[in-house]
């Protein structure tokens, strides 16, 4: 950065640069120590990465919703985890019912799309409404006011669901496919983490397909890249940002019922609030408003959340360390936002935004 | 015809619908069911049927001013009454219908061919006119395919599950019996109850409409004082028991409900008081308007005299229960006022600020507690360690302020939710479980001494509440007018300006945070001190949110605001029991409502009203 005054010396500075030689110091030492101790075999850490991975592929599918609102909009839609949960929540019942009918164990494919559409259009539903009802009367006022809406249609959309479906953990039914483990060389990698990251895989490219293939995509870069320019060449701004939100909305409902056949401990009201910071940070990490970024942000928190509790806390001699994998996350979350708010792969805003 | 299709029908044909889709989403979420545990008048009205009847009658009314100002016959506003009011039952009859096992197949039925019907108009009003089939007949196909997912999946759903409830949990007995006005039994009977009262207040509404000014001021201010006295008739009960006989009280109210006579006795008392002051009111705001300065000041004295006198006898007025609650509400207050600084003033949206609150209630813990967690076993007073929470926690707030100085706004509310999450991970956590007791928490906590009393009661805490409270209030307002809180304020509005005229921003707003902190430390050591225990379960993101959301509605920037806003959202919670599982609920719509009707609050303060104008303005002409 461009100093004028350097002859001043700042403490702000200062205090920052000690906070980041203190954490590099801790990372070195953490991993020193463990790898040195040799507690987690070669195999094991491969196996936390996969795990990382399909965790991240999560996280980069909700984490899109973020980046592709904020590159239109210029606005952090705070609600988006309720957008994931609504569609996850929702879906729980349809997978009961498929699971009642055995539809779920003779056709797990057939049912596993059906179900991925149902979430996916609920939570679509429920992001176009929240835009139409919450934020397009804000446009254009002060960067605040949207975060505040964001802030409560993300607790009224909470407390809404705990009404619709009462407040207990609902689980998704086991899917007998997806059990067990493939042997890959000398490691066995769990088929869920293959189905999660494989079916992640596939809606980025529907995605990345939409936005660099078709007309609409077309007009979504154009409406991000300057939305009075946008509107002259005659597109239909309200529209495209509807279009926006509910395509986010689709990945997160679709992220959802990925999370719900991955996780085991089930799903509730409440169950969107964490990812949605996390995915959050996917998207600061990779640049908001970047399409791959987000995709690279969420894999790269996911393996970090994975591998640094056992690799740095542990390390550091931090018992329970696997309880601080959701502290790995906001740390990362708030050092990013110190050190590279513009993200790994850099900010895509336009001139005038940025 | 053309009365159909005129814009003041569309107008309040939607109203109409859309009432009823709230009433019925009130009911789906079980919120009806929930206030129709309460009572407004014994054995005669709940808060829930309330709602149920209340919604048509403002809705009818509603409507026939709609049709009276756009110049229409008086007996098409009772009209217009009357179908508003079938309208706002009509969502809610309809699930009654496909909740019942007579009239399951409706809800198949409609589930199985909504996507085709819907699919037809849809691709019939977009290229209906259009030459191109290939377009008609893709729409078509499109809408239905997701249309049939979607309801299909639902069919399949409610097929599978059988009732309703085993999915939408609040479509229970509960809720049918408040619906069908307790014919559970007879459905026929309960939809044309309920219709028919629905019917009959939307006419009442319009009919009520037409009443001249005066009475109908006066019927107004009956009904709503008999309702909000009924409604708080447990709260009323309270403050009565402290000050009246048993026996009187007993002819009052039955249990926590007010009588039936009590009731109507109450409501012509208002109504003629509120006749009086229809007829009179004008006049006594005159002769106080043009009273003279002594006369003046001598009233204002009295009326400050007063309310002095009642801040200070509150807790013999209230009683023990209303007591804790006040003393919850002084505690939010505190909180409002400190974070008031970083939100209001300087214009910081700080989402972590329950990072203070935890760190004074852990510190007075730590010391004070006589526990196996206490650090000194009583060598520690209350009063020693407030003000070591108070600095504490400003060391806190002035550590977490360091890193997130340079962040632009949005970014440092949510790296400030960030802290607050990681402290609260912190606290659960296994690490520092030998120092704070992990999610067992820290227990026996002494109660505060003063001179020789131990003060246990929350009528005692009161006063060490009011006191933290009014401490605030004078520097928060000294600060509002302050070299300082002008600096803040520059920074608020644009911080760049506000470097160029040569303030020293971080410095400034290192500040903010750190005395904006401190009250949220005083706060939490109270609270400790209150519950004797402190658990980490306590100090979640949603009592950051509870207090942003008190300032949001009380009014950004403004003292009494943030008062008032306390008062509402914390208070009237706590007396409604039957409402805090909708809390957050209400929270959340509010702050929307809020945003984009009156984000300047309920209770604005000057400048920063003027501020929040002129800077949307500025703000959209300059963005675009």
């Amino acid at each position: 950065m461009f100093k004028w005054r350097t002859e001043d010396f700042s403490w702000v500075d200062f205090t920052i640069d000690v906070l980041r030689v203190l954490i590099v110091l801790a990372v070195i030492i953490g991993s020193w120590n463990t790898l040195s101790s040799g507690r987690i075999s070669f195999a094991q850490w491969v196996n936390l990465f996969i795990a990382g991975l399909s965790q991240g592929s999560i996280y980069a599918l909700i984490a899109l919703g973020y980046t592709l609102v904020y590159g239109i909009l210029l606005m952090i839609n705070f609600a988006h985890g309720e957008v994931f949960m609504a569609g996850a929540f929702s879906t729980v019942f349809l997978a009961e019912a498929l699971n009642r009918t055995g539809f779920l164990n003779t056709q797990p494919m057939l049912s596993i799309i059906l179900m991925i559409l149902f979430a996916g259009l609920i939570s679509m539903t429920v992001a176009i409404l929240l835009e139409r009802i919450a934020y397009r009367p804000l446009r254009g006022s002060p960067r605040l006011v949207p975060l505040i809406t964001a802030i409560g249609a993300s607790f009224f959309l909470q407390y809404t669901f705990r009404g619709l479906y009462g407040s207990g953990f609902k689980a998704y039914p086991q899917v007998k496919v997806l059990q067990g483990t493939v042997p890959i060389g000398a490691i066995n990698i769990p088929t869920v983490q293959i189905f999660v990251f494989v079916s992640a895989l596939f809606l980025m490219l529907g995605l990345h397909w939409l936005v660099e293939r078709t007309r609409v995509g077309k007009a979504m870069r154009a409406v991000s890249e300057n939305k009075e320019v946008a509107r002259l060449m005659g597109i239909d701004i309200d529209w495209v940002i509807m279009f926006t939100f509910g395509v986010g909305g689709f990945l997160a409902g679709s992220a959802g019922v990925i999370n719900g056949l991955f996780r085991p401990q089930g799903v509730n009201f409440f169950m969107g609030f964490i990812p949605g910071i996390k995915a959050f940070t996917a998207a600061v990490l990779g640049g908001i408003g970047n399409i791959p970024g987000a995709m690279l942000g969420g894999l790269f928190l996911g393996v970090i959340e994975a591998i640094g509790p056992n690799l740095v806390l542990a390390g550091l001699g931090i018992p329970g360390a696997n309880q601080l994998k959701d502290v790995i996350a906001f740390t990362m979350l708030v050092l990013v936002l110190i050190f590279r708010p513009q993200g790994i792969l850099g900010e895509r805003l336009s001139e005038q935004k940025a | 015809m053309d009365l159909i299709r005129s814009q003041t029908w569309r107008a309040n044909l939607t109203l109409g619908l859309l009432a009823g889709a709230l009433i019925l989403y009130c009911g789906a979420i079980g919120m009806i069911a929930a206030f129709d545990e309460r009572e407004v008048v014994n054995d005669f009205i709940s808060v829930g049927r309330l709602v149920l009847l209340a919604t048509p009658f403002i809705v009818g009314y509603m409507a026939a001013n709609r049709v009276k100002s756009a110049g229409g016959e008086t007996i098409t506003a009772l009209v217009s009454g009357i179908v508003t009011g079938v309208l706002i039952a009509l969502p809610s009859i309809i699930l009654l219908l496909f909740n019942s096992d007579e009239f399951r197949f409706l809800l198949d039925w409609s589930l199985r061919l909504t996507p085709f019907v819907a699919a037809t108009v849809v691709a019939w009003r977009m290229h209906g006119d259009s030459a191109d089939t290939r377009l008609l007949v893709g729409t078509w196909l499109l809408v239905a395919v997701l249309l049939g997912i979607v309801l299909g999946s639902l069919a399949l759903i409610f097929d599978v599950k059988g009732e309703l409830r085993s999915v939408l949990v609040n479509i229970n007995r509960d809720w049918v019996d408040v619906i069908t006005f307790d014919n559970r039994g007879d459905l026929l009977m309960g939809i044309v109850t309920y219709g028919g009262m629905s019917l009959g207040s939307g006419l009442a509404g319009s009919i009520f409409y037409f009443f001249p000014r005066t009475p109908r001021r006066a019927l107004t201010y009956g009904l709503g004082v008999t309702i909000v006295v009924g409604a708080f008739g447990e709260t009323v009960r309270l403050v009565l028991q402290e000050n009246l006989e048993r026996d009187t009280l007993n002819t009052l109210f039955r249990r926590d409900t007010l009588r039936q006579s009590a009731a109507l006795a109450l409501f012509i008392i208002s109504t003629v008081v509120g006749f009086l002051w229809a007829m009179y009111g004008q006049q006594v705001r005159k002769s106080v308007h043009n009273m003279d300065g002594s006369q003046r000041r001598t009233t204002r004295l009295i009326s400050t005299l007063i309310f002095v006198a009642i801040l200070l006898m509150l807790p013999w007025l209230i009683g023990r229960t209303l007591s804790d609650v006040a003393v919850t509400i002084g505690l939010f207050v505190l909180m409002g006022l400190g974070l008031n600084i970083a939100i209001g003033l300087a214009g910081l949206l700080d989402l972590g600020y329950v990072t203070n609150y935890a760190v004074g209630a852990y510190i007075l813990a730590v010391l004070t507690s006589i526990g196996p967690l206490g650090l000194f076993k009583g060598t520690f007073t209350f009063w020693m360690v407030i003000p070591l929470a108070l600095l504490a926690a400003m060391f806190a707030g002035f550590m977490f302020a360091v890193p997130v100085l340079r962040m632009r706004g949005d970014y440092l509310a949510i790296a400030t939710l960030g802290f607050g999450e990681i402290i609260g991970k912190l606290a659960i956590s296994d690490w520092l479980k030998p120092i704070i007791g992990g999610a067992q928490g820290v227990q026996a906590i002494q109660k505060p001494v003063f001179f020789g009393a131990e003060l246990r009661n929350p009528e005692q805490l009161y006063y060490i509440v009011l006191v933290a409270c009014l401490v605030t209030l004078f520097v928060s307002i000294r600060l509002n007018n302050s070299r300082t809180g002008r600096q803040w304020m520059a920074i608020r509005e644009d911080e760049d300006v506000a470097t160029a005229m040569g303030i020293d921003t971080a410095r400034a707003k290192l500040l903010a945070f750190t005395l904006s902190a401190a009250t949220g430390g005083v706060a939490g050591a109270i609270f400790a001190a209150k519950v004797g225990s402190v658990f980490p379960n306590s100090f979640t993101v949603f009592i950051s949110i509870n207090v942003l959301s008190l300032i949001i509605v009380g009014g950004i920037a403004s003292n009494p605001g943030i008062v008032v806003g306390a008062i509402v959202l914390i208070g009237l919670p706590e007396l409604l029991r039957e409402f805090s599982d909708f809390r957050f609920l209400l929270y959340g719509a509010l702050l929307i409502g809020m945003m984009i009707n009156r984000p300047q609050g309920l209770i604005p303060s000057q400048i920063a009203t003027h501020e929040i104008r002129s800077g949307v303005q500025a703000k959209a002409g300059a963005g675009g």
